[in-house]
């Protein structure tokens, strides 16, 4: 009963304070009345990954570790948007800013950090910020649709994150670093230096060994001075020099704080009933900042918590960093610098990037610095943690890696009780037993059942590795016709890493796979932009920078630079309104040639840049998409309502059919026809996908083509309802645009996969045919608007992409 | 242009740029194609030494514009055209000065 449960508070709904409260639910979930105070307008979520929201590419949503469901349904009290503004440790209570009082039993301080920010002349002006919240994110997102240049200030973890979101946000990025070297914390000057290297790459900007003297502008920022008399332009500063435990309440109740909330081996602070856990919790020293500290922390305090008579305790934790700076992987322990009585073990490959170094004390590994390739960094951390006499071995084999068969992975050789997944502490073995146990087959469901890969995702791939592993999948290498010049990956393989990786930006994927001209060309940038928008349909921005000139454009262009518009006329069906406009439209305009299309439609040709989006709010139609890697169009025939051999409707089973796909991105074009007779006046045996109505029933012809390989479409089925046909068509369509290379017509793809398979799939198998169909439902969904009427309404892009600038002679 | 000689002329600001992307501007007759590549402004006729492509159309990645028509590739920094094929496109000298982008006709 409630009445007899003790009462647990905590002030803080963010990672370790939820982490700590979901421990205690698996060990006790009966024991506590749970109530959680957060400041911030939002459920717990994954702050590691504010940097992918940066980037604008996951939505918020998508990070939520705790939903407020899971707060409802483990009966927990939570108070969002509503910090704690005193703890009165006598009566023990706390009190919050709107007013709700709440006494505890117990008391648990999460309230993590702020970030530190310099007091510089002006660091209170309008477009200084910092980087630690989703308001924050949101700042920086607003910002860059309006400004353009952004310093970062700090050439740290997080300063090189917030910088790399910036670059995805298409902004300039100058980063200023008071050191000569980045990442000094975590990195030795080598891979400092490489990893500058690398980002400059990217495109970002360094400014080093710069000090920062004030922050210019009127009430918005405009620039910095600095120092040494030099001044940069800038209207967005984001700080990102460090963090302070937020320590204030604790500090006004009287609890013992130093740096952060003083606590001993249990996470107890100085006063009865009271405990830190989390980056305000300063154990033997120290706070850490990372969340493998923390959530260690909330294990031992979730353990005191449950059972007084543990001797569960806090010793402090291993401090090491592992992470990517979009493709580069890092990662570094310990003491990882020269010094006295040291002595390291280095490997530099200066034409693969990868810098590998071990510092050896009294024959143990005491740190390690990798760059490029951090695949021995769960046995390094092993052998440091067991403190391994390391006397007896080969100092090659402390860095075996680089013998070995590099296909294989790591993760085969490494023992059951290594850690895989640091941040959450989740061993090699558990996930093994997890997998056999519950029978997982997938990187997702590994997460659930384990908290593996469920933080900062950096062992993601080891995961999958490991997974495959014990399913005993093969994985054969043949090879591989590559995409284009840029890589020698295939198109499978760039869409296979696009998934697994969760690679979510253009520039990411050239990045992290290594692509050897850092921009891509015409043919690889158009593909991945289109792979991106297959994987992430909901929060993938199509990138037109990457699209070829008509898409870009929104028209076809034409042998002497002008343009043709082709509106949309729904199954080639027109009408006297439509054709009026169009009259007054080329009329009005001069357009030099009107002429019909072999797809049922009018073309107006000879168009300047200029005029389109003019002449598109006259029209006031939509595009017909005739440029499109997308859905062209459904023709038809006249069908029963007119011909004496019409059996079905076929012009109104062509606009349903164009309604519901019109504005879809496919891997090529794709046409469709409906025929209401064998006869097939619309052509339907040569189009991507063409149907023909037969008496009572709809035939389904696929991989049609009458283009430059002339092929005849095969018939994939024969169904009674039209319901089924357009499931049908779903499912098709969404296998081709998920399967299909880019730039592959459906008559190709046909060709390659073979029907069988497609019938297997689409056809045989409900279950897959459902898949298909609602992945299409959601692509769908997430459709653009249509791009005429977007275009004409939007300033920015109406000058970004048709504005022809005329200059005066004076 | 002869009466162009030695002129500066102010074009556009800097802000209106865009990277990855080109801007088109007649000086008189004139079609020019200007970029922002790695931070610099590079201008070049508008007009591929194909079949006249408008380059300011073309697909942009580093310094090199594609020509929207049939592909051809070529360096802005310098007019170029890359790989097989063969041929150059003028170029303009530019300067940036106080936010303000100007050709300098040499
Ligand atoms: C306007 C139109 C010709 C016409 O005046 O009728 C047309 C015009 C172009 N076609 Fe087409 N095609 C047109 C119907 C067709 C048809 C017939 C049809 O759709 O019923 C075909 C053969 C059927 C097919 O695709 O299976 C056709 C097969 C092609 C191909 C070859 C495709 C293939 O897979 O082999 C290309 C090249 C490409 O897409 O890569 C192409 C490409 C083009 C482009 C877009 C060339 C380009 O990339 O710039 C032409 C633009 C000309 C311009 O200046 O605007 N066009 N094109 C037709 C527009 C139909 C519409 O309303 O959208
Ligand atoms: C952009 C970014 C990237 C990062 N990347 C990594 C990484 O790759 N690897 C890694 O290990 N770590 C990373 N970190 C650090 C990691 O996110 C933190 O160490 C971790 O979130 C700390 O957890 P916490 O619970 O102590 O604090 P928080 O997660 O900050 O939670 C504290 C919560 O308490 C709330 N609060 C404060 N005062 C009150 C009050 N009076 N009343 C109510 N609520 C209050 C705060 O608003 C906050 O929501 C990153 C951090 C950031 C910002
Ligand atoms: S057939 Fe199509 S691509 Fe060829 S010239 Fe005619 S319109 Fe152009
Ligand atoms: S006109 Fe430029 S490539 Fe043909």
């Amino acid at each position: 009963m409630p009445d007899n449960k003790e009462q647990l508070v905590v002030i803080g709904n963010g990672m370790a304070g939820v982490r700590t409260v979901e421990e205690i639910l698996k060990k006790d979930p009966e024991r506590y009345q749970v109530t959680i105070f957060g400041k911030e307008p939002h459920p717990n979520y994954n702050r590691i990954s504010l940097s992918s929201v940066l980037q604008g590419n996951t939505e918020v949503n998508d990070i939520i570790l705790n939903t407020y469901e899971w707060y409802e349904e483990n009966n927990i009290t939570l108070y969002t948007g509503d910090p704690v503004v005193a703890i009165d440790t006598e009566k023990q209570t706390v009190s919050s800013e709107k007013n709700v009082t709440a006494t505890y039993d117990r008391l648990i301080l999460a309230t993590g950090s702020n970030p530190f920010m310099l007091p510089l002349p002006g660091a209170d002006k309008e477009g200084v910020i910092a980087f630690r919240d989703i308001e924050d994110c949101e700042t920086m997102i607003n910002a860059s649709s309006q400004y353009k240049r952004a310093a970062v200030i700090g050439g740290g973890l997080l300063g090189l994150e917030a910088a790399r979101g910036l670059l995805n946000l298409n902004m300039e990025t100058e980063v200023i670093h008071l050191e000569n070297s980045l990442m000094e914390r975590q990195l030795d000057s080598t891979a400092g230096a490489m990893l500058q290297e690398e980002l400059e790459k990217q495109g970002m900007r360094f400014h080093m060994e710069k000090q920062t003297e004030q922050i210019v502008g009127k009430d918005r920022v405009e620039g910095l001075y600095f120092k040494d008399g030099t001044k940069l332009y800038a209207d967005l500063v984001v700080m990102a020099v460090g963090i302070k435990p937020n320590i204030d309440l604790a500090q006004q109740a009287g609890i013992e704080t130093n740096r952060a909330v003083v606590v001993n081996d249990y996470m107890e602070a100085n006063v009865p009933n009271v405990y830190a856990v989390g980056e305000c919790a300063e154990h033997n020293g120290i706070a850490y900042g990372l969340v493998a500290p923390l959530y260690e922390q909330a294990k031992v305090l979730a353990d005191r918590l449950c059972n007084e008579a543990s001797n569960a305790s806090y010793t402090g934790s291993l401090l090491y960093t592992q992470l990517k700076v979009s493709g580069v992987d890092v990662f570094s322990s310990g003491d990882f610098m020269e010094g006295e009585g040291k002595k390291a073990v280095r490997v530099h490959d200066e034409f693969e990037g990868v810098y590998k170094k071990v510092m050896v004390k009294d024959d143990k590994v005491v740190g390690s610095v990798l760059f490029g390739d951090t695949s021995d960094s769960p046995r390094l951390l092993d052998m440091m943690r067991k403190e391994e006499d390391i006397s007896s071995m080969s100092k090659a084999v402390l860095l075996p890696s680089e013998g070995a068969d590099s296909t294989e992975s790591p993760v085969l050789s490494m023992a059951p009780d290594e850690t895989i997944c640091g941040c959450n502490g989740v061993s090699k073995e558990a996930i093994v037993q997890a997998i056999e146990q519950d029978g997982l087959s997938s990187v997702e469901e590994i997460k659930k059942h384990t908290n593996a890969s469920r933080s900062c995702g950096g062992c993601k791939p080891l995961v999958s590795d490991l997974l495959q592993a014990v399913l005993g999948e093969e994985v054969t290498e043949t090879q591989v016709e590559p995409l284009c010049g840029c890589t020698a990956m295939s198109h499978e393989q760039v869409q296979e890493e696009i998934r697994n990786r969760q690679l979510t930006h253009p520039r990411e994927v050239m990045n992290v796979l290594g692509w050897e001209h850092e921009e891509g060309c015409t043919k690889c940038r158009p593909a991945i932009n289109y792979y991106l928008g297959v994987v992430h349909p909901q929060t993938y921005e199509d990138d037109d920078r990457s699209r070829f000139v008509n898409e870009r454009m929104h028209a076809n262009i034409q042998n002497d630079g002008t343009y043709s518009v082709v509106p949309r006329m729904y199954g080639g069906v027109t009408d006297s309104e439509q054709l009026r406009k169009i009259a007054n439209v080329a009329d009005k305009y001069e357009v030099p040639m009107l002429k019909l299309t072999g797809g049922q439609r009018i073309d107006m040709l000879g168009v300047n840049k200029e005029d389109l989006p003019d002449i598109w709010s006259d029209l006031d139609m939509p595009s017909g998409h005739a440029y499109g890697k997308a859905i062209r169009t459904v023709k038809t025939c006249v069908g029963e309502d007119f011909c004496r051999f019409g059996t079905q409707d076929s012009i109104g089973m062509g606009i349903a059919i164009e309604k519901k796909f019109e504005r879809l991105n496919t891997p090529h074009k794709v046409k469709m026809a409906v025929s209401a007779c064998p006869r097939n006046c619309a052509e339907s045996g040569i189009k991507d996908i063409g149907i023909v109505g037969v008496e009572g029933a709809w035939e389904m012809y696929v991989g049609g083509n009458g283009g430059v390989d002339l092929r005849g479409g095969d018939m994939l089925v024969k169904v009674e309802s039209g319901d089924e046909l357009l499931d049908i068509m779903s499912a098709f369509l969404q296998y081709y645009r998920e399967d299909a290379h880019y730039l592959e017509r459906t008559s190709h793809w046909v060709e390659r996969v073979g029907l069988d398979p497609i019938r297997e799939t689409i056809i045989h198998d409900l279950d897959t045919r459902q898949f298909y169909k609602e992945r299409m439902d959601h692509a769908l969904a997430n459709k653009p608007e249509d791009p005429w009427s977007t275009l004409t309404h939007n300033e920015n892009k109406r000058k970004e992409l048709f504005e022809r600038k005329a200059v005066e002679l004076v | 242009m002869e009466t162009l000689q030695g002129k500066k002329i102010y074009i556009m600001d800097y802000d209106e740029l865009e990277p990855h992307l080109s801007k088109e501007v007649l000086v008189g007759e004139q079609s020019i194609a200007v970029f922002l590549t790695e931070g610099e402004v590079h201008a070049i006729e508008n007009n591929c030494p194909h079949k006249g492509g408008p380059l300011s159309q073309g697909l942009v990645s580093g310094k090199y514009v594609f020509c929207p028509l049939h592909d051809w590739k070529i360096d802005v920094t310098d007019g170029v055209v890359q790989g097989a094929d063969e041929g150059c496109v003028k170029t303009f000298e530019t300067t940036v000065e106080d936010g303000a982008v100007y050709l300098i006709y040499s």
